[in-house]
């Protein structure tokens, strides 16, 4: 009697646990068309060389002085530092901008098409001083120029 | 909650800037709230586009550290007056929001 429980139970907890990986694959599928559209493994990178790979897989990123950023140098609050990103560089295909020292350094990337210039402007948070990197795509190759922030306040958390 | 959507279009050097203001509150999930002690959950804007006569221009996908109430601008060629421009967002909970305006 009691092994025939046994049994009984055994296989129950079986079935329970196929149900489960059933469950947490299926639970998978969302995440996985949400990466499709909305770059997750670039936005949860916590550093820069994972960021950018996971941005654009394995290309190499070279500085290039015709890329501007217009930022301060010293920013009085965290958590709304203005940044213009602008670049005289033909077919500009998307501009990231990436904070060094942030939790996530993902800021934002941005596609440019159909007569789009190679300008951008957006507010960021930023936890303390750091590199600020904008990686241009421009004509299939990356470029990249960067400016140090100096933050008094940080914009993270409470 | 009410999430308004500006749009400002103005001309700069021969060009046309599109400004896009969004009423949001970027919450990043580590910001811990005062009174509960517990951690807000994140909230933020995933995809922001922005077209020009039915075209995309631009497609942003924005993350937890751009600001509280979005602002976006960039600057397109070509644009002439009377020429549409729509705004439409999306965020991580499923919210959606968006504007219209003529250049």
């Amino acid at each position: 009697m009691t092994t025939s429980n046994r049994r009984t139970f055994l296989k129950g907890t079986l079935a329970g646990g196929v149900l489960t990986v059933a469950a947490s694959a299926g639970l998978l599928k969302p995440t996985q068309v949400l990466a499709a559209a909305w770059p997750k493994s670039a936005f949860d990178a916590k550093t820069m060389d994972a960021t950018i790979s996971g941005l654009y897989g394995n290309a190499s990123v070279a500085p290039n002085a015709a890329i501007t950023i217009k930022a301060p140098l010293q920013a009085e609050n965290g958590a709304v530092v203005p940044i213009t990103v602008s670049t005289t560089l033909a077919n500009v295909e998307s501009i990231a901008i990436l904070v060094e020292k942030n939790a996530t350094p993902l800021v934002c990337s941005v596609a440019l098409m159909n007569g789009a210039q190679g300008y951008f402007s957006a507010r960021m948070k930023m936890g303390k001083t750091s590199d600020v990197k904008v990686i241009v795509k421009a004509g299939g190759k990356l470029h990249s120029a960067s400016q140090q922030i100096k933050v008094t306040v940080g914009g993270c958390g409470g | 909650m009410e999430m308004p959507t500006k749009l400002k279009i103005r001309p700069k050097d021969g060009l046309t800037e599109i400004l896009v203001l969004v009423s949001h509150p970027m919450e990043t999930g580590q910001r811990v709230d005062a009174k509960t002690k517990e951690k807000v959950p994140a909230h933020f804007i995933q995809t922001l586009s922005i077209q020009l006569n039915g075209k995309d221009v631009a497609v942003a996908d924005l993350g937890v550290a751009v600001s509280k109430d979005p602002l976006i601008g960039i600057s397109v060629a070509g644009a002439k007056k009377g020429d549409k421009v729509n705004v439409s967002w999306s965020d991580n909970l499923g919210n959606k929001g968006g504007a219209d305006e003529t250049v």
